[in-house]
């Protein structure tokens, strides 16, 4: 059992929470995952880690309400418990002084960014930030990030705050000023991700993604995490969840995201409505 | 003076008592009820049946039966306690030497261990061991006087093992009854291993399971699940936190994919994920359990094992209106046991032998809609001494799917052997270990089951699981 310490909202939708994992707080590094089952009729979901802190024990996520188990996630409150939380899963992040380095993150994927980005500046990189988000309300972390950038450019969709557009586009104009970039971290949706590898691939800029697929024991024992980079399945929980953005057949992830859909909608409607019980 | 009439009277007499007693059948669920629950498919014997049953064996000095037995289990000896009614009794004796009874009455391949080396076998049909092994422990547990056997005192020492299937299991069993302090680290949220996400409720329901854990626990054997061992923590994190000794029963894990085109189409799964979404996560129940699985129409099973079996009767149980099984080789050839193919035909599971997939074909939307096949013909036999499946030229034809299951094996899960310095491993993957004792490369660290051996059956594991308990105790009991 894991116990909640903080469920905080960012935004409408995003959500904080903190909780106890001794094990996993001592020993994650950044770019790694957990698994976690709220209780007995749970599913199994990957959450990236956002931060932790050895010293009490506990790990940071930030997560979107999409369906029925983030809903129920988000009802939950300080001193609840979580049934199963496994991990540290996944490769941890490759940090290393690459030099100048840009990070890239849209919507919930600003907190899977962020853990990175802390890595890198420790890692003596110069970190450029470009986060971004459909509307004002729903930016996250913008003040972590701050912190932790050498600079920081925020975009928005609908022009409610910072620059008026896409993070791609901020990228675009940076490479087309002739910016010098030496290595590009790219998260957020898997629209986001492919536009970023297309801007970055004609100029030979190494970019890496981070595939948020769906996965069940997260292991490497069932394979629903398939994905296929240079022409070759991986399976994303063992082999990633870092992959080189420009090698990832990204149709395929996005089509396979769409497996359970329906299912996802029955479940969330059921549990919206509170036919399920809960 | 002998009266010769009345001599042969009886003695045909006494033949046609013995001829009277055939080998008593189970009753089951009716194919046609069963395919639409997954409930277990063999009721089991009543006291009478176990009875009648237990009388059939004739007690052999030198039991063949028990040689056949990867455990031991003194397999006359409890079938003669439920002869003469002593059915508490008859589990004690099971108990002694196997922790998992209720599990191996059901799962085992008996008719390839003990009752194949029966002597009633050679005339007629065996003693049915595995059958009233199951009722024993089925006895044992609805009377809620289940035994705890005798603990030896506590020596302090401290064994780890990963992996809380049917070797990691039966390794803490036997260590926790030498006394000695054991902790399973099982990756998953539920203890079982294979038992718990691999095979299906309707053949091995997981109340069993649990209460067979449970136990352990009485044991004092400590279980911590969520633990990765490898990521979690590592082998020598282990060792350095006082652990002195190390088996690992972490399985073979990881699925194989034939890497033909179109493989990675949606609703084309492997038997892993298959069947963990339905037994484990209890996708069968969505959305009473949050866990979802595609109840495809028309399912294809890509295998001719026990674990395509178990897919395809799922398949079928989750709405299928045609479950088929396709396999390259023909039925003389498929691996499956005889008892899963007999009630997966019973149940109206289609078998396309000498059929192989070529390529899936799916929609716009990455969803597989049909599969590409060649036919075969066997040639010569090959290493494994099963003659060769060959393709026959442009007989390819295309079979309407909307699920795939891939259940063609599995390879070495690379998590541990990865994490764990100097531990060998053979050029598949498998970590290499001492046949008699698990021992590995290194010292204080054995291995077993799957992980050492490739996909293979639960009582071997549980087999290999025994002699590295024994192994381990004889290690430490020197230190």
């Amino acid at each position: 059992m894991n116990k909640i310490v903080e469920n905080k909202n960012l935004s409408e939708n995003v959500v904080k929470m903190v909780f106890e994992a001794p094990v996993i707080a001592q020993k994650r590094k950044a770019g790694q995952f957990i698994v976690l089952k709220i209780d007995e009729t749970g599913e199994r979901i990957p959450l990236t880690i956002v931060d932790s802190d050895a010293q009490k024990g506990t790990l940071t996520i930030i997560y979107q309400i999409v369906g029925k188990t983030t809903a129920k996630l988000s009802q939950m409150k300080a001193g609840d418990s979580l049934q199963d939380v496994q991990g540290p899963l996944g490769n941890p992040t490759e940090i290393e002084n690459f030099g100048r380095v840009v990070c890239v993150g849209g919507g919930v994927g600003v907190g899977v960014v962020y853990p990175l980005i802390v890595a890198l500046k420790k890692a003596g990189n110069e970190v450029i930030s470009i986060i971004g988000s459909r509307t004002k309300d729903l930016l996250i972390l913008e003040k972590e990030i701050g912190e932790n950038s050498d600079r920081l450019i925020v975009t928005t969709d609908d022009g409610s705050y910072g620059v008026h557009g896409f993070v791609s586009a901020v990228l675009q104009e940076m490479i087309d000023k002739g910016e010098k970039i030496d290595h590009v971290f790219a998260i957020g949706p898997v629209p986001m991700m492919r536009v970023i590898c297309d801007v970055t691939k004609p100029h030979g800029i190494k970019t890496v993604v981070s595939l948020n697929s769906i996965m069940v024991d997260a292991t490497g024992m069932c394979g629903a995490c398939r994905v296929s980079v240079g022409g070759k399945t991986k399976f994303t929980c063992v082999d990633g969840p870092e992959f080189d953005g420009h090698e990832v057949d990204f149709k395929l992830l996005s089509d396979r995201l769409k497996t359970y859909c329906e299912s996802e909608r029955e479940a969330y409607e059921k549990h919206r409505c509170g036919c399920d019980g809960n | 003076m002998k009266n010769i009439g009345v001599d042969v009277m009886e003695t045909k007499e006494t033949k046609e008592k013995k001829e009277k007693v055939p080998r008593q059948k189970m009753p089951e669920q009716d194919p046609k009820k069963r395919v639409h629950n997954f409930e277990e498919v063999p009721f089991g014997y009543s006291e009478e049946t176990a009875i009648i049953e237990a009388k059939r064996c004739i007690q052999c000095k030198k039991p063949a039966c028990i040689e056949g037995c990867p455990v031991d289990v003194k397999i006359p000896e409890f079938i003669k306690q439920i002869a003469e009614g002593n059915f508490i009794e008859s589990a004690k004796v099971l108990k002694e030497t196997n922790s998992l009874p209720a599990v191996c009455g059901r799962v085992c391949p008996q008719e390839d261990q003990c009752e194949k080396t029966c002597i009633l076998g050679k005339k007629g049909e065996p003693v049915a061991i595995g059958r009233l092994e199951r009722f024993s422990a089925d006895y044992e547990r609805k009377s809620g006087k289940i035994s705890v056997p005798a603990i030896a005192k506590s020596n302090g020492k401290k064994v780890a093992i990963a992996g809380a299937g049917p070797s990691g299991l039966t390794i803490a069993g036997d260590l926790a009854k030498l006394g000695y302090d054991v902790t399973i680290f099982e990756a998953l949220h539920k203890s079982g291993g294979v038992l718990v996400y691999g095979i299906p409720e309707f053949r091995l329901p997981k109340a069993i399971v649990e209460a067979e854990v449970e136990g352990l626990r009485s044991l004092g054997v400590k279980i911590e699940t969520n633990y990765v061992i490898g990521r979690t923590k590592t082998i020598d994190e282990l060792f350095e936190e006082g652990f002195q000794a190390v088996f690992i029963g972490v399985g073979a894990g990881a699925p194989v994919f034939m890497n033909i085109p179109g493989e990675n189409l949606i609703g084309i799964y492997s038997a892993n994920e298959y069947l963990t979404r339905s037994n484990l996560m209890k996708a069968y129940r969505f959305p009473e359990y949050d866990t979802p699985i595609v109840r495809g129409k028309r399912v294809a099973v890509i295998g001719g094992g026990n674990v395509a079996m178990d897919s395809v009767r799922t398949a079928l149980r989750l709405g299928a209106e045609r479950a088929m099984i396709i396999y390259r080789r023909t039925e003389v050839e498929m691996p499956a046991r005889k008892e899963e193919v007999h009630h997966a035909q019973e149940e109206g599971v289609e078998f396309l032998m000498l059929t192989a997939p070529v390529e899936y074909i799916g929609n716009k939307d990455g969803w597989v809609t049909g599969m590409k096949c060649l036919k075969m013909e066997l040639g010569e036999p090959d290493a494994s001494g099963r003659r060769s499946p060959k393709p026959i030229k442009g007989s390819e034809y295309v079979i309407d799917v909307d699920t795939v299951v891939v259940a063609v094996g599995t390879v070495a899960n690379p998590i541990v052997p990865a994490t764990t310095k100097g531990l060998e491993v053979n050029k598949w993957g498998y970590i290499v270990a001492k046949d008699e004792t698990g021992l590995t490369s290194r010292e204080g660290i054995y291995a077993g089951g799957d992980i050492v051996t490739g996909a293979a059956t639960v009582i071997l594991a549980m087999g290999a699981g025994r002699k590295a308990a024994n192994a381990i105790h004889e290690y430490l009991s020197k230190k």
